[in-house]
């Protein structure tokens, strides 16, 4: 099953590639992971997108509080929570496409951040399940690029992850 | 004052109370090994090859309570102790390494003896510090040691490069230290202890199983009182040996792919199984499924989680630091009003007695050929099972297990999780240091000792008289084992040819060397090289060619699959 985790690190040198290397080393998926820092310099929130078993996930969790920099973990798909991810997709935008890809683009409230002759810069926020389908509504033949962040999370209400 | 980096991390090990830092200098680390020049409370031993420094460290950690300590060069000085860390790691052994790296400004430009220390070390310690900052280098040193011993223990390194280990900035060792991303457990979870105890007390086939965990965490005392006061049976796992008297009635064997019939029928047929500081781990319960055929409630007291339903599903999972829960778990007994049930725990005893009965640690001893087992019981024997024995890797490390019968904690030294061959001897080196005047004996074979053999240089510069008890059977032996009983007999590169002279190579070492070929002389060789106290002596025993260690429970299988010796 998906789990989307989000936990908070020592912002350090070095402190990524324990997590990349904990997944790595025991076998465990990453579908995607976002890492930045909070609005304390000296920590990192990062979210990490992965499936597998119950045991598994419990695992990771368990292997994840064990890394000394990681200062706390939590499951978001446990409880409720809130999924964003933003994507830039790179569009051959000629004729009667610069149209379509205009309307396209309102509909799923997108925003068209950059314009030539030729090319739209499409910019789209949501789950992942939306991005694939505007993906999936477009002439994927005119994809020049697409660039996608991964998907960053944090619980509803007063679930909080914080020191 | 202001002190240099160097200096700065030698006073940080004094402050640490360090007796002995084992190492070898370089380049990267010229100024710390100045710093060492100029004192001498930390006194230094010099090996020769840094993965007998990480060994010989590690050996002085399991034998005691304390963190052990290597120095290394940078590049191949890591890399060549990155053997030893994996070891102490993944037997949870505390050690802080201190490295040389290359001055800051020549990081990443692939410079003279540069690796990516920090990186390379990263799967196999608990945690490592690059410092770059020689204000930085008393906390970070002061950190590594507390890491090393609370929690889990395990091994940390400290990454120093040349010019920071130059530079100067006031000492001041912190006095205390604190991690806001760390807080290992202590005492466990009373409301669990509680459930424990009364699944515990219902038990009509209960079972206790005990690991490393027992050993680092100091608890054989406080297992001891819970085993006697319940008068059920402890099995040890290989890493958990001595933890609970091997000559106590009530201790049922090793368990696990060597261990005895009656330890692995007990803990498959258990209906309570308490593990105490122990990790199931493949070696230990073989084939999961067929394990988890039967029914069983598990309580699983350890300091790390992550152990905990790892490989099995638990039911009463206890976190905390085995001495403490133990004795909680005791008070908890001691007030209760309820006692086990006698007359199960009688029938369980008397099926327990059943398969103790078939004797599978029996071999057939001979006139004519020394066997490997035989000099296991001479040799506890002539050290009236006191001596503190480091082994290596394979049938003779077993044989020792299955044969020496531990009574004491810390007395039995081997590389269980990492199998790593070439430890015995420099782990036997830091032994010795930290039990000066104790027998020390390294039961080793001629594949193994040949992996660290230098040491018998270091042995002879500290005149540490180890007594290296070598079961020479001119075979890789668990490899062909392996071979003859899973590969149809080819033995593929598992004969050993040429092999040096032993007497002739302790000799040229100036050590005493010894031939023994009959079992006859087994006994006297061992009497009479236990009797040299301040000789280190090489024993060549030439063993049987083809014995086999069993019971074998094969890889994959569960522990009811038992080979026993006769059935072959």
């Amino acid at each position: 099953m998906r789990h989307i985790i989000s936990l908070l690190m020592e912002n350090e040198a070095g402190a990524l590639s324990r997590v990349a290397g904990l997944f790595s080393a025991r076998g465990y998926n990453i579908e995607s992971l976002t890492v930045a820092p909070t609005e304390d310099p000296t920590m990192s929130r990062m979210t990490i997108v992965t499936s597998g078993s119950d045991e598994i996930i419990e695992q990771i969790n368990k292997q994840l509080n064990k890394l000394i920099e990681v200062v706390s973990v939590m499951d978001l798909s446990e409880g409720d929570h809130i999924e964003r991810e933003l994507m830039l997709v790179k569009m051959q935008a000629v004729g009667a496409m610069r149209e379509e890809l205009a309307r396209m683009t309102d509909i799923f409230r997108g925003r068209i951040i950059d314009v030539t002759d030729k090319v739209y810069i499409i910019e789209l926020t949501g789950s992942g399940a939306k991005l694939d389908s505007f993906l999936q509504a477009i002439d994927r033949s005119l994809i020049l690029e697409t660039v996608r962040t991964g998907a960053s999370g944090i619980g509803r209400g007063d679930r909080v992850l914080k020191l | 004052m202001e002190l240099t980096g160097a200096e700065i991390a030698i006073r940080c090990l004094q402050e640490e109370g360090v007796e002995y830092v084992f190492g070898y200098p370089g380049g990267a680390v010229l100024f710390i090994y100045d710093a060492l020049f100029n004192q001498s409370k930390v006194k230094h031993i010099l090996v020769r090859h840094e993965q007998a420094a990480v060994h010989a460290a590690d050996g002085y950690a399991r034998s005691t309570d304390r963190v052990g300590v290597a120095l290394v060069t940078s590049g191949p000085g890591v890399t060549n102790a990155v053997t030893g860390i994996a070891t102490a790691y993944m037997d949870s052994i505390p050690l802080v390494i201190i490295s040389g790296q290359v001055p800051t400004r020549a990081i990443g430009e692939d410079a003279f003896q540069e690796v990516d220390a920090v990186g390379i070390t990263r799967p196999c310690v608990k945690h490592n510090f690059l410092v770059k900052d020689v204000r930085d280098i008393a906390a970070t040193i002061k950190k590594a040691f507390y890491l090393a011993k609370s929690g889990r223990p395990g091994p940390v390194l400290v990454d120093i490069p040349k010019d920071v280990s130059n530079q100067k900035a006031e000492f001041s060792y912190p006095a205390s230290v604190s991690v806001r991303s760390y807080h290992p457990a202590q005492n466990g979870e009373m409301g669990q202890i509680k459930q424990a105890a009364q699944l515990l007390l219902e038990a009509r086939r209960p079972m206790i199983y005990s690991g490393g965990g027992v050993i680092l965490s100091d608890a054989s005392r406080q297992l001891t009182d819970l085993v006697r006061l319940l008068g059920y049976p402890c099995t040890n796992t290989l890493m958990g040996l001595g933890g609970f008297p091997a000559t106590d009635k009530q201790f049922v064997g090793m368990l696990g792919m060597h261990g005895t019939l009656e330890a692995n029928l007990a803990m498959q047929n258990c209906d309570v199984l308490l593990a105490v500081g122990a990790r199931f781990d493949d070696r230990v319960i073989g084939n999961v499924e067929h394990f988890n055929q039967e029914k069983r409630k598990i309580i699983h007291i350890d300091i790390d989680p992550s152990s905990i339903s790892k490989r099995v599903k638990v039911d009463v999972p206890i976190v905390g630091d085995v001495a403490h829960v133990l004795g909680d778990l005791l008070a908890v007994l001691h007030s209760s009003k309820q006692k086990p049930e006698q007359q199960a725990l009688a029938a369980w005893w008397a099926q327990i007695g059943e398969w103790r009965g078939k004797r599978c640690l029996n071999y057939k001893n001979s006139d004519e050929i020394i066997k490997p087992q035989f000099v296991i019981e001479k040799l506890y024997e002539a050290t009236h099972g006191d001596a503190f024995i480091t082994s290596d890797v394979g049938q003779h490390q077993m044989w020792t297990a299955q044969y020496y019968k531990f009574d004491k904690p810390r007395r039995w030294i081997n590389s269980g999780g990492l199998g790593t061959m070439g430890f015995g001897l420099p782990a036997a080196m830091g032994v010795q240091l930290a039990h000066p005047g104790a027998p020390v004996a390294c039961v080793t074979g001629e594949g193994s000792l040949q992996m660290n053999i230098q040491e018998l240089s270091t042995c002879k510069q500290f005149r540490l008289p180890l007594k290296i008890v070598l079961l020479n059977n001119r075979y890789l032996g668990m490899v062909r084992q392996w071979q003859e009983f899973f590969h149809g007999n080819r033995y593929s590169e598992s004969y050993m040819d040429a092999l040096p002279d032993f007497m002739k190579l302790a000799e040229a070492y100036g050590h005493v060397g010894m031939r023994i070929e009959k079992p006859s002389d087994v006994g006297p060789a061992l009497k009479e090289a236990f009797a040299r106290k301040d000789d280190l002596v090489l024993m060549d025993f030439r063993t049987d060619q083809t014995e086999n260690v069993f019971p074998m429970v094969p890889g994959g299988k569960g522990l009811s699959e038992v080979i026993l010796g006769e059935e072959l």
